[in-house]
């Protein structure tokens, strides 16, 4: 396969689209936890029941299409070897739990990979639905459109009182997770993180930031997401999100000028050597790659660095964790290896911007 | 330090979850917060797995008596045989009748997670129709249209009164049409 051909296989469509806020916001996902009425939820361990569910999610959505969602396919569990389910979860369309369920697990499809259904993971469905950048109020109106085609060819559990019924407590009412990716490198830098995410989470949503100490991420990245999902509607669980993450983002914009203006040169240093690092480095681990990975795209998104794509960020995160390296390497490969293999995948994908 | 999740491994993940003022600290192996992955959307679960352990009011409050605990201990879903108990370790529900069997113990563990909220006012199912929609509306509506009135403020009143009258023509008709 051609490094071409693998990122186009590792990119989904949608990602190519530029959402709002995108020098900020990687992306918007909206999740909704779904059972259906009178079958035990997955949790059960009931076997024979979740195979009813999934002969009937067969029967009546695989290869279907509904409005800009073409084509659904589904994907068996029973029919996926490990290394495939791990790039499915490394793309974000299942979770890890769902590839443990070999038995009775499969994942509904779109074409372009926007969206995309789980059954029988914790819940019987897990509707799920990305938008590139920010794009909540968006996201939301087009999964409940996706939930209104489900609901008209299967009955949902639902109970007046406490609404959508799913198997975890954290999750009833809406079944509403919605979360933003965003990328906050100035405001990492600036300590500013460990301040804001607990009054953050303080207004009822949950703030995670990886690789890192406290509330810090090396990769500048973090998720916000809803906590509640009883006692609020779905339009007022996005709106309040919505609220938080503009705010967000003007602070993030803020501290972007603050620190070029501060600190210029030392910024300048700081991302040019990053730079450096993945261009010319021969080993590399995952979170020196997620550092550096995060330092270049805001050299792209300051103007610093200018012959490269915005979208390597997003790109090459995806490609360089293990499902991907060892989908690209076509065998298993030990994690010393992993770290000689994605040394080479970047350079090597930073050498098609040259062209 | 070790992952709070698997105790095996150092933990290189930290963050930090505030849910109504309480502090809780997540550390946890780069393995088990996403299978070596970054930042992963679709793993939601761990967090919220840690989160459910403590959400549970019978591990905080020792006031209620050690009777009233095992009573409700044995507590047994019809529909999955799932016991209160064993819902308490797993965090988890069966099915949806576990709802119903467990109802006089699960509303503070709602007000826990959800800050204090027991009620859905969500997205109902078209086939439960909008009827209940327009229903809840139209409580909501005669709750503000009184306190317009002891506010003494009559036209804005008028307003709601108007918009109930025709919520309940609307009410009627689909009545009638399903007649
Ligand atoms: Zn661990
Ligand atoms: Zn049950």
């Amino acid at each position: 396969m051609s490094l071409q051909d693998f990122i186009n296989d590792a990119i989904s469509p949608w990602m190519n689209d530029e959402g709002q806020d995108s020098d900020i916001v990687l992306s918007t996902r909206i999740r909704l936890a779904r059972n259906l009425e009178q079958v035990p939820f997955p949790t059960s361990g009931d076997q024979s029941s979740q195979e009813k569910v999934l002969q009937h999610i067969e029967q009546e959505f695989n290869n279907q299409s509904y409005e800009d969602f073409k084509k659904f396919q589904l994907v068996k569990m029973a029919d996926t070897e490990p290394v495939e389910k791990r790039v499915l979860v490394e793309k974000h369309l299942m979770s890890p739990n769902l590839a443990e369920n070999s038995q009775t697990g499969a994942v509904l499809i779109s074409e372009n990979e926007q969206a995309s259904v789980m059954i029988n993971e914790e819940d019987h469905l897990r509707i799920q639905l990305y938008y590139p950048g920010l794009g909540l109020s968006e996201a939301l109106q087009q999964a409940q459109k996706l939930d209104d085609w489900f609901e008209e060819r299967t009955r949902y559990a639902f109970n007046e009182e406490k609404g959508y019924l799913t198997s975890c407590p954290t999750n009833v009412g809406t079944g509403l997770r919605a979360s933003v990716m965003m990328h906050l490198p100035a405001l990492t830098m600036t300590n500013q993180m460990t301040r804001m995410a607990p009054e953050i989470n303080k207004l009822g949503l949950v703030v995670r930031g990886i690789y890192g100490e406290g509330s810090e991420a090396l990769g500048a990245l973090y998720q916000i997401s809803n906590q509640m999902t009883l006692g609020k509607s779905e339009e007022d669980i996005i709106q309040d999100l919505q609220s938080v993450v503009s705010q967000v983002i003007e602070s993030e914009r803020q501290s972007r000028e603050w620190v070029m203006q501060q600190s210029g040169i030392q910024l300048e240093d700081r991302i040019f050597r990053s730079y450096g690092v993945l261009a010319h480095s021969r080993i590399i681990e995952s979170k020196e790659a997620a550092k550096c990975l995060s330092d270049v795209r805001l050299g792209i998104d300051l103007g610093l660095i200018k012959n490269i794509s915005k979208t390597i960020l997003n790109e090459l995160m995806v490609l360089t964790q293990p499902g991907f390296l060892q989908h690209y390497a076509k065998k298993s490969l030990q994690p010393g290896e992993r770290d000689w293999f994605r040394a080479n995948l970047i350079r090597e994908r930073l050498q098609l911007e040259q062209y | 330090m070790l992952c709070q999740n698997c105790q095996e491994r150092e933990a290189s993940v930290h963050y930090t979850q505030v849910v109504n003022g309480q502090k809780k600290e997540m550390h946890l192996c780069e393995q088990c917060a996403q299978g070596e992955g970054y930042m992963d959307f679709a793993n939601e679960n761990l967090s919220l797995h840690h989160f459910l352990t403590n959400m549970f009011p019978f591990d905080q409050t020792k006031d209620q008596s050690q009777q009233q605990m095992t009573s409700a201990q044995t507590i047994k879903c019809e529909g999955c045989g799932l016991t209160y108990h064993e819902f308490r370790h797993q965090g988890k529900f069966g099915c949806s009748q576990c709802y119903e069997a467990f109802s006089d113990y699960l509303d503070p563990i709602f007000k826990r997670v959800h800050s204090g909220n027991t009620e859905h006012v969500g997205k109902i199912p078209k086939r439960l129709g909008g009827n209940l929609h327009k229903h809840r509306e139209i409580n909501q509506l005669q709750e503000q249209m009184q306190q317009k009135i002891n506010e003494e403020d009559f036209e804005e009143a008028a307003n709601i009164r108007d918009r109930i009258r025709h919520l309940k023509e609307e009410l009627h008709d689909d009545h009638g049409g399903e007649a």
